[in-house]
């Protein structure tokens, strides 16, 4: 008798967990929302606790100080980038920046990259977003268009890169800062150019260069490949751009993909594939990566993101460097930023300590050095100075090709859904480069399939 | 004696309250509120409220554009293509399995164990490991292939290979629920049938065919409901292994309503996706009831 007791409790306290298990599973995709305190419940002791240290210190400190206008204030900001082991640099830096402004308080919440879009589509939905946060350039293109986001006003953005910040602009307006950013170069195998007896790459290099150069690499036998450039709308928007084109027209009222100096891109791009064959196809890299090409020593150039440094200095055997990347009849770079914004619906004294503190992070000459001493990412700054401890690492030795590729940098063409726009023109740029359809077939259909389903404004 | 069993009638109530409140918050009232959300254009960040969805009103344009568009009949065709190949196979392999566990007379509990194990495993580890098992180059499977003589194609980034490579992981994965499923079905069967075949003369084949068969078709009929259903909503291990490439070739229901949901920002145009998966749905269902009549026998 008791043991059945026993196990009818048992059985209770299991129904009552499993179901309070599916209930927070229901809620975190919810699209009603209205639970995001439950999802950072986690994170907040936290970052409660070290605010109420904060409040003591800074009670005290404004107590002798005297100077303080500003009622304090405390803010909510959510990051992806930390996660993954910088979330002790990111409070660091926070450290510092709250003994320079004392009133502002930021309780800072990271979370993950695989769960933040759809968290922060929840809580914007359902009104409980946080009064400042980060955006990849795909959810900024949509936030910026919904009327979500403010504008950034009453900052000093003097310190930053002008064209980065540019990036991220609506219609003139301000809507987020550069958070920090990663760019494209060209890196090279040395010793295969040795072997095959040309002369490395320089930045004045263009396209021509480049494939005569891959030609001879490819002739060193099957196995070597001369040049790897990803065939997707990332890269086309760029060499769209190095070749006098783009995507769509100056007002962004209509599309323009199937243009003359695009299509001289495009068949530069593809045709390295599909004629003259110094680039692998899918079907060559057989589910090899260009950068595990690149490490086994058969691949020339590779047109890769900064980000790949760290990997190769490892994984490789031989001597290789980088360059600023080929260019058209111009250069053009990339330029890869994650977007700090503001939350619209925030109170104007949120707002305003919300722009402090982004500004601050972004472009401070303080946090920027603190970014490259814990080798996090790189400030999408103008001041090269604080770099210079990023520019000591080799290899690669020419680390300068990083900073020289931001004066030739184009921003991606930010429309309302630019994420559909780039899936279009990506599948058509792969059916091109498995060789189905012609580059200007690619064009023209991903032209078509855009206008009709896209609405410009 | 009445009292006591409306005492077990509430505590039962009480018992189920819980998940049903869940149920009602988190499935039943989202439901009926996409209804709505399908008849808008809402983008999913503003604030959801009956005000939204007046002013976001659009009618019945999601489902027009969407009927009128290439793209859906692409994507069923797509889940026809997988259902035609997963089906049955995936029958097969179950019998197989049932079969073998209801004859084995020793070591049932951990072959149970083993043909469960995928089952049991997330779909997202599982999608992991095929997408590995599949790599062109390193994989297992072309390796093997290799060994006999045959030169396995890039699976996943292949369009015309891609959706076989799904199925090959969705079977794996499914076999052993429905496995286990139409053992059960084994089980109930009278032995006396068996017993009266056997003396009558009949050999494996016929006593398969006219005595297993006819009688698992219960089972069967349960299974296959289940299994087309969870055809149509086929969806993490498209989004782990291929997000629906290469150009497209795996585009199905979910992942189109995940894409456009969440990536595109057309929560409007998701819902009126969800709704036309549910219309499909549900009349499949409705005629496989009608049509069990034909071929479903119920003992006694």
């Amino acid at each position: 008798m008791k043991r059945d007791v026993m196990r009818k409790t048992l059985a209770m306290g299991l129904t009552i967990a499993v179901t309070m298990g599916l209930a927070a599973c229901g809620s975190s995709t919810s699209s009603t929302a209205g639970t995001a305190d439950s999802i950072s419940a986690t994170e907040k002791p936290a970052a409660a606790a070290t605010s109420q240290a904060d409040t003591a210190a800074t009670s005290a400190a404004a107590a002798a100080a005297s100077t303080v206008s500003a009622a304090p204030v405390t803010i909510s900001y959510c990051n992806f980038n930390a996660s993954g082991g910088n979330e002790e640099t990111l409070n660091k830096m926070y450290e510092a920046f709250h003994k320079e402004n004392p009133d502002i308080t930021v309780n800072i919440e990271t979370i993950g990259y695989d769960d933040y879009f759809t968290q922060m589509q929840t809580r914007v939905a359902g009104g409980t977003a946080p009064d400042c946060y980060e955006l990849n350039i795909e959810n900024f293109a949509a936030y910026s268009s919904k009327g979500v986001l403010a504008p950034i006003t009453g900052v000093d953005t003097g310190n930053f890169n002008q064209t980065a910040l540019q990036a991220f602009q609506v219609d003139g307006t301000q809507y987020g800062l550069p958070g920090d950013f990663s760019n494209v170069v060209l890196i090279y195998n040395k010793d295969l150019f040795d072997k095959a007896g040309v002369d490395y790459p320089t930045s004045d290099w263009t396209w021509d260069d480049a494939l005569a150069a891959a030609k001879k690499i490819r002739a060193l036998g099957d196995d070597y490949w001369g040049i790897y450039a990803p065939t997707t709308y990332n890269e086309f928007f760029k060499e769209a751009a190095q070749y006098g084109g783009s995507l769509l027209n100056e007002d962004k009222t209509e599309f323009t993909i199937n243009s003359d100096n695009n299509l001289k891109a495009a068949e530069m791009m593809i045709g390295k594939v599909t004629d003259s064959h110094v680039q692998p196809s899918d079907t060559d890299l057989a589910g090899m990566g260009d950068s595990d090409l690149f490490e086994s020593g058969r691949l020339g150039m590779d047109i890769t993101g900064i980000w790949m440094f760290s990997t190769f200095k490892d994984a490789c055997d031989f001597n290789w460097d980088c360059a600023v990347e080929p260019g058209g009849t111009q250069k053009a770079t990339h330029f890869f930023s994650n977007a700090l914004v503001i939350n619209a619906s925030a109170d104007a004294d949120k707002q305003a300590a919300a722009a402090k503190w982004i500004n601050w992070l972004a472009s401070s000459d303080e946090s920027a050095k603190m970014r490259i001493a814990a080798s996090w990412n790189l400030p999408a700054i103008s001041n090269t100075d604080v770099l210079a401890d990023y520019l000591k690492q080799t290899p690669p030795d020419n680390r300068q090709a990083v900073f020289d590729s931001l004066n030739y940098l184009v921003t991606p063409p930010i429309i309302e859904d630019y994420s559909q726009m780039s899936d279009i023109i990506n599948e058509k740029l792969s059916e091109a480069a498995s060789g189905k359809i012609t580059p200007k077939d690619a064009l023209d259909q991903a032209q078509q399939e855009c206008q009709e389903k896209i609405t410009l404004k | 004696m009445k009292t006591k069993k409306n005492n077990e009638r509430i505590s039962a109530a009480l018992f189920m309250l819980p998940s049903f409140i869940g149920m009602i918050i988190f499935s039943l009232l989202p439901i009926l509120i996409s209804i709505f959300i399908s008849l808008t254009d809402w983008n999913g960040l503003e604030k959801l409220s009956p005000a939204t969805i007046s002013k976001d009103f659009i009618g019945l344009r999601n489902y027009t554009d969407i009927l009128s568009g290439t793209e859906f009949w692409n994507v069923l065709a797509h889940t026809l293509y997988f259902i035609v190949l997963y089906i049955p196979l995936v029958f097969i392999a179950s019998l197989i399995i049932a079969e073998i566990l209801f004859q084995a007379r020793k070591g049932v509990g951990v072959l149970r164990v083993i043909y469960y194990i995928p089952v049991l495993t997330s779909w997202v580890a599982a999608s992991l490991i095929w997408k590995w098992v599949l790599s062109p180059q390193y994989g297992a499977v072309n390796q093997i292939l290799a060994a006999v003589g045959i030169n396995g194609p890039n699976w996943l980034t292949d369009e015309i290979w891609a959706m076989p490579a799904i199925v090959l992981a969705s079977v794996w994965k499914d076999m052993g629920f429905y496995g286990l499923f139409l053992l059960s079905g084994l089980n109930g069967i009278d032995n006396t049938y068996y017993e009266a075949a056997r003396v009558d003369g009949a050999n494996k084949a016929k006593i398969f065919f006219s005595i297993t068969m006819p009688l698992l078709s219960p089972s069967l009929f349960f299974c296959l409901i289940m299994s087309l259903i969870n055809a149509f909503q086929l969806f993490p291990q498209v989004m782990i292994m291929t997000e629906g490439g290469p150009n497209g070739a795996t585009q199905v229901m979910v992942e189109r309503i995940y894409t456009y949901g969440f990536k595109y920002f057309k929560m409007g145009y998701a819902s009126a996706y969800s709704w036309l998966l549910f219309v499909i749905i549900f009349a499949l269902t409705l005629l496989q009831l009608k049509g069990q009549k034909v071929w479903v026998h119920y003992e006694s």
